[in-house]
């Protein structure tokens, strides 16, 4: 963590790294990051502050905590990860500690694009399939190596067919994942759109 | 795939163009900014060294960190001063439209801007704030979005997203007395569960939705994110135009006519095709609470809670983690727990008709010893309103602390925040874990009736016993 952060940039299709598990459903945005980690006006400090509550909580034993899962990139997650509210704050912190993708049974819609507006990859896998991964991770580490573009996750004894967002796929694959420019380029349709919405002239200088 | 819902007119109105990865480039209409997720996106922009393209189009106010106790500046808590001193110099560089604190219209953002007129149908609206859903009361397709997203409506006005499904939620038969949209929208996600909406956009209809007033509506829309719904709405009608008439930034004049020619044009056509359609019955909802730690955890208050044979295996390990976080048993009645806080507010429960349900149910008494109970407005406005009617002095006599208006204890990035293992009889929209404040603090989800209930006897009770007597 005394690394500078580099965020990443540009298109990628590989990603390789040891996994860290996370056991529980409906894991929220409150729990990834509490609210009194917000008062910042910029992402930069909260790597150390993901999962606070529940790791103090835990004294120690939390995943994020564990001595075993070090230097994990990979995080492993089960149903609606990342439901409520809409902080980036949330898979910022995560990208801070260190996640590159996160696989799991099925993500909460806007965690999921600000996973994708930042650089994180989100895989869904079954729930077997997940239930697999996390077993394996009880007993020893994992180092999986993930092909964007064929759409998979393997190493030497296992190997899984990810499920990836098709729009999100291409995004990371030609590094267009980074929407501003992209959006910028259609200015003049931008333009041409907001002059004929009927509302835009109801009432001009209310405020 | 659905078609010709108001969802699919106002999404194609709005369409910009085919992104390359296939998703859609989408117009904001209406965007707003508070002090939460906004600085990283002005942050952003000035790497990028670019501007705001419509400032015209992005209103601020400022919510989440304000102290409801002691407004004057600079705030006590440094931080909090750092993020509206931020938000004041970001909206002066760039020339938008900022409700301060002393303006007459500073509140939570999703109370705000339907009180001014700001919120109409038929528009796309988008937030940094996952109840930005709130606005679907009005017909207009309005939801979330991260501060990258705030970062894309600054440059361009638009965001990068795939269409959402559609599915109508089709509320039969009308609510009984003594039960509120609150209770409604607890059951509906309750009975779909809280990842159901997720890829979707729910439509509220039927007579149940149609009964409700434009708060109500407001708060339905509000916890379509809690069931996974990014997007939530209700189609416009008379109701909704008559809410809207004369609002500072409604149509005027001969817009008027026009404005409401269009919206109504807008509705869900009668051969519309829904993705799904779910239907309940709005007469047979009972007051709702939450035991658990997600808002879809909830039961009529003379329910017990589940045991773990009752409930879908899907949800089991949620539940067992419930069990364990709330201290309760399963089979245990939720009516009776004893309660320590009260909180009446938020952008779900805090405007003007909340405060005077709550209000009727604490006239004329006290509440019970050892409580701490307070109530915070949802806005200047509402607090005016609530002034002028008395409730204020009503809720003071009854022993609650008014305070003004913010987010507050939904989410406690203030320093209102509960104490240990405290629990809350809370009318906010998210029972997680830690939620308001406390790593261990547990909350109650209900109506602002049911809090005022709850308030009076110290425990979780049944506010028909105190209406209908």
């Amino acid at each position: 963590m005394s690394i500078k952060f580099k965020p990443p940039i540009g298109k990628f299709s590989r990603i390789n790294g040891k996994c860290i598990s996370l056991v529980g459903d409906d894991i929220d945005t409150d729990r990834i990051i509490p609210a009194r980690f917000l008062k910042c006006i910029d992402f930069d400090s909260l790597g150390k502050s993901v999962f606070d509550d529940d790791r103090k909580t835990l004294k120690g034993n939390h995943p994020f905590d564990l001595e075993i899962n070090k230097g994990s990139s990979i995080l492993i997650v089960n149903s609606n990860f990342g439901c409520g509210s809409s902080r980036e704050h949330a898979p910022q912190a995560l990208m801070r500690w260190g996640i590159k993708a996160i696989i799991g049974e099925s993500f909460a819609d806007i965690f999921y694009s600000n996973c994708i507006a930042i650089g994180i990859p989100c895989f869904t896998l079954p729930k077997e399939s997940i239930k697999k991964i996390q077993q394996y991770l009880d007993i020893k580490n994992l180092f999986l190596e993930i092909d964007l573009f064929k759409s998979t996750a393997k190493t030497e004894d296992l190997k899984f067919n990810l499920e990836i967002k098709e729009t999100s796929k291409k995004m990371f694959l030609s590094g267009e994942w980074d929407a501003t420019s992209t959006l910028l380029e259609n200015v003049s349709l931008i333009e041409k759109k907001i002059n004929e919405l009927p509302y835009v002239n109801f009432n001009k200088d209310c405020l | 795939m659905s078609k010709d819902t108001l969802f699919d007119k106002v999404w194609d109105l709005h369409k910009v163009a085919n992104l390359p990865g296939g998703s859609d480039q989408i117009l904001i209409g209406l965007h707003l900014i508070h002090e939460v997720t906004s600085p990283q996106a002005f942050g952003a922009l000035k790497d990028k060294n670019l501007k705001v393209k419509f400032p015209q189009r992005t209103v601020a106010t400022v919510d989440h960190i304000v102290p409801t106790d002691n407004q004057s500046r600079p705030f006590k808590d440094n931080l909090a001063e750092q993020m509206i001193d931020t938000l004041e110099k970001n909206c002066i560089e760039h020339k938008i439209k900022f409700f301060n604190i002393g303006s007459g219209n500073q509140g939570i953002v999703h109370v705000v801007a339907p009180e001014l007129g700001l919120t109409q149908p038929g528009m796309t609206i988008a937030c940094g704030d996952s109840h930005t859903s709130t606005h679907g009361a009005f017909g207009s397709i309005a939801f979330g979005i991260g501060t990258s997203q705030v970062r894309d409506v600054l440059a361009s006005q638009t965001i990068a997203m795939n269409k959402l499904k559609v599915r109508q939620i089709w509320c039969e038969n009308k609510l009984s007395n003594g039960i509120y949209a609150k209770d409604l929208v607890l059951h509906i996600i309750n009975q779909l569960g809280v990842k159901a909406g997720v890829g979707y956009a729910y439509e509220f209809a039927g007579p149940a939705i149609s009964a409700l007033s434009m708060e109500e509506r407001m708060t339905i829309c509000n916890m379509s994110i809690e069931g996974g719904a990014r997007c939530g709405y209700i189609n416009p009608d008379e109701k909704t135009f008559s809410y809207m008439k004369d609002k500072l930034c409604s149509p005027q004049n001969e817009n008027w006519e026009k404005a409401v020619k269009w919206w109504e044009s807008l509705e869900s056509s009668d051969n519309c095709i829904y993705d799904d359609v779910f239907k309940l019955d709005a007469s047979k909802v009972e007051p709702t609470i939450t035991w658990g730690i997600t808002p879809g955890q909830s039961i009529g208050v003379n329910q017990k809670i589940p045991s773990l044979n009752e409930i879908h295996p899907n949800d089991k390990f949620i539940a067992g983690e419930a069990y364990e976080y709330m201290g309760f048993k399963p089979g245990q009645s939720i009516k009776n727990t004893p309660i320590d806080v009260c909180f009446i507010g938020s952008c779900t429960n805090g405007r003007i008709s909340d405060l005077r349900v709550a209000a009727q149910v604490l006239a004329h008494n006290k509440i019970a010893k050892n409580i701490k109970a307070f109530v915070v407005p949802g806005s200047e406005k509402v607090a005016k309103e609530a002034k002028e009617e008395g409730l204020d002095k009503i809720f003071v006599k009854a022993g609650y602390q008014w305070r003004e208006p913010g987010c507050s204890m939904c989410l406690a990035m203030n320093s209102d925040k509960l104490i240990g293992n405290q629990v809350s009889a809370s009318s906010s929209n998210r029972n997680f874990k830690g939620r308001q404040g406390s790593p261990n603090g547990r909350t109650l989800l209900m109506s602002p009736a049911m809090v005022a209930a709850a308030s009076i006897t110290g425990k979780v009770s049944d506010v028909r016993d105190f209406i209908n007597k």
